[in-house]
């Protein structure tokens, strides 16, 4: 693999300073240059990496540090804390509201794994929580959208609220709101066409959804290989519409998933949910620390 | 506009805009020293004349001494043509169309529905057939697809078509099973027709970072991948890192992807690609530098 080279530098810088006794500033510097290294092949943004050796690096070579008993272990364990304090600390629920139907909508790039995640999510919902979901096909452009959604329902024993493709995805939101009322569905997952977060017809669209009743979450849909750009893109998305939160999917694949820290620390809004397969039981709550290592491949 | 120095700064900043159009580190380095040592041999002053040395430094770098190769390898009788790579980078759409276009170049095109896995998957490569206008050989949903493919090739052969073009389901490249499966597809392929798979191509997403050299890796392993189709560059992704796996893997990018549309396709440009890499960047960095006077 790939990234077996880097991981082993860098455990073997990790190892270096921590058996070291004392460590000084151009110890630190070393290090800090591995970490770079590490982020930048994990794709982690180029600027979410250069404020993090910063910071960690005025940490590091702070006094306490310098003059404690194991400063190489401690270097090496504020690089793994400042990464999972980025990451979001602590696992963050899911929101629910108190007026009924909760609205969520899964937002995101082409590809990303918004209906596939919608289906999962429901079904966790469900098996988790006791709701009562209702899956809403509001992606009338990709071809056969509907019957993928549809599919998943059936899998499922879940309802799918569809119009076709000719009524637009505002109006069918705004059906379904209402039907999920009348039939006391108490979860509305609104699965959203794939969008670049630069087409400005597109973006409306999911501001006019959004209009119809405050939703309770705005997830972004974010595929785990994603490289520098994911900031652009989940800076776009949030800029536009405001997410509450991040689903990372595909994290079963050997990606490093940098784009988990990008995201994270460009908008704030915590990652909720990773995605771990293409089966319909494949999502688990996210775990900050886990991801910082895996980030760092140790 | 007053053009900058050619100084370490300058060097400092290409490198930044290189690492983040996800061309990663190691090429990026690469390319670091040799511009250097290119920019000093050739006396390049100022940034207006740097960039076209740039650029041929990072053709030079894509192509690494093999010739531009392109075009679609097709053969006398039937072609087949095999698409594969990770869930959701656009093989679909991107055989959609592909289609298109070989049958706008006057040939008869069929497509073979070989992700029996995904949701949706037959009835979305169904519609990308009935806009086209070809024919699609499908199976009901979870059958095998190398039985799918193998009524596929049979039928091509038997109406005669020119180019028969094959879907498979996603699958991320550390699942073995899923790997295995691929390979007995193209061996099925294979085994039908000697020499077809004619070509393989490898579908990459352009806003995949680094991962995409291990998808290359893997998939060129198992399938003898033949090209690669960058897809998604109508984003603001660069796709930087194909230009790590032509310079490694020596695999060429036949096409691109700008778009969900049938005509959202064209063959691959080294010298167009490369300038998008960086040449923006550069813009947006005088820009500031000239603000800040
Ligand atoms: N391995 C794996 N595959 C996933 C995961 N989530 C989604 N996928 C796959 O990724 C591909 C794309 O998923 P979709 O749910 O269709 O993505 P989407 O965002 O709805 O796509 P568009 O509607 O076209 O924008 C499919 O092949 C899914 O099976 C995951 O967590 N792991
Ligand atoms: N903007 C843009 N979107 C694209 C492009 N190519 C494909 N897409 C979109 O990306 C999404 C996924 O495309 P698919 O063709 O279903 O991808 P796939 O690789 O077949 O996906 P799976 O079969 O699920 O693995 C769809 O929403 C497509 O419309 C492109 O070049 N640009
Ligand atoms: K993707
Ligand atoms: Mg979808
Ligand atoms: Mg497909």
């Amino acid at each position: 693999m790939a990234f077996e080279g880097l991981s082993e530098r860098l455990q073997g810088t990790m190892t270096k300073i921590k058996g070291k006794g004392k460590v000084n500033e151009a110890d630190v510097k070393e290090m800090m240059r591995e970490v770079r290294f590490a982020l930048i092949e994990a794709d982690v943004n180029l600027k979410v990496v250069k404020e993090f050796v910063k910071k960690v690096s005025e940490r590091a070579i702070g006094q306490d540090v310098m003059d404690s008993l194991t400063p190489g272990q401690q270097v090496v364990k504020i690089v793994k804390d400042e990464l999972t304090e980025l990451m979001g600390g602590e696992e963050r629920k899911i929101e629910f509201s108190s007026k009924q139907p909760t609205v969520i909508m899964m937002v995101g790039l082409q590809g990303a794994g918004k209906t596939t995640t919608s289906g999962k999510l429901a079904n966790l919902l469900r098996r988790k929580h006791n709701r009562k979901p209702l899956l809403v096909a509001a992606d009338v452009y990709r071809p056969a959208a509907i019957q993928q959604l549809e599919t998943i329902g059936k899998q499922l024993s879940l309802p799918v609220f569809s119009k076709g493709t000719d009524m637009s995805p505002v109006e069918i939101a705004r059906q379904a709101i209402e039907h999920a009322k009348t039939e006391h569905l108490d979860t509305v997952i609104i699965d959203t066409a794939g969008r670049l977060h630069v087409d400005e017809a597109l973006m409306q669209e999911l501001k006019d959804i959004r209009a119809l009743k405050e939703p309770d979450e705005i997830f972004l849909v974010v595929d785990s290989m994603t490289g520098q750009d994911a900031v652009n893109v989940a800076q776009n998305f949030d800029a536009a519409i405001g997410i509450t939160g991040v689903v990372l999917t595909k994290l079963d694949g050997d990606t490093r998933g940098g784009a988990a820290l990008s995201i994270r620390t460009v908008t704030q809004k915590p990652i909720k949910f990773v995605g771990m397969g293409e089966k319909m039981d494949a999502l688990e709550a996210f775990h900050p620390e886990r991801m910082a290592s895996r980030i760092l491949g140790m | 506009a007053k053009y900058r120095k050619v100084d370490e700064d300058f060097f400092e900043e290409l490198e930044e805009i290189l690492l983040q159009a996800d061309v990663g580190f190691e090429t990026v380095i690469e390319l670091m020293d040799e511009l250097r040592y290119e920019v000093q041999r050739k006396n390049v002053r100022d940034t207006s004349n740097v960039q076209s040395v740039i650029s041929e430094k990072l053709v030079d770098i894509y192509q690494a001494g093999e010739a531009e190769t392109n075009e679609i390898n097709f053969v006398d009788g039937l072609t087949v043509i095999l698409v594969v790579g990770v869930n959701g980078v656009g093989k679909t759409t991107t055989i959609g169309k592909l289609a298109h276009r070989f049958k706008n170049e006057g040939k008869t095109v069929m497509l073979a529905a070989g992700d029996t896995f995904r949701a949706g998957a037959i009835e979305q490569l169904d519609v990308w057939g009935q806009r086209v206008g070809v024919d699609v050989i499908k199976q009901s949903e979870g059958s095998d697809p190398a039985a799918v493919m193998y009524d596929a090739v049979r039928s091509a052969k038997s109406r005669g078509v020119d180019v028969l073009i094959c879907d498979t389901a996603g699958r991320l490249q550390n699942k073995v099973n899923l790997m295995n499966e691929l390979q007995k597809v193209h061996r099925v392929i294979s085994r039908e027709i000697p020499g077809a798979p004619h070509e393989v191509l490898l579908t990459l997403d352009a806003t995949t970072g680094q991962n995409a050299m291990i998808q290359a890796q893997t998939f060129k392993e198992v399938t003898d991948v033949t090209g690669i189709v960058l897809t998604k560059l109508d984003g603001t992704a660069k796709g930087g890192i194909v230009l790590a796996i032509r310079n490694k893997l020596k695999i060429p990018v036949k096409y691109v992807g700008l778009g969900e549309k049938l005509d959202d396709l064209q063959p691959f440009d080294a010298q167009k690609y490369v300038y998008g890499l960086f040449a923006e960047g550069l813009d947006k960095e005088q820009q500031l530098e000239d603000a800040d006077k």
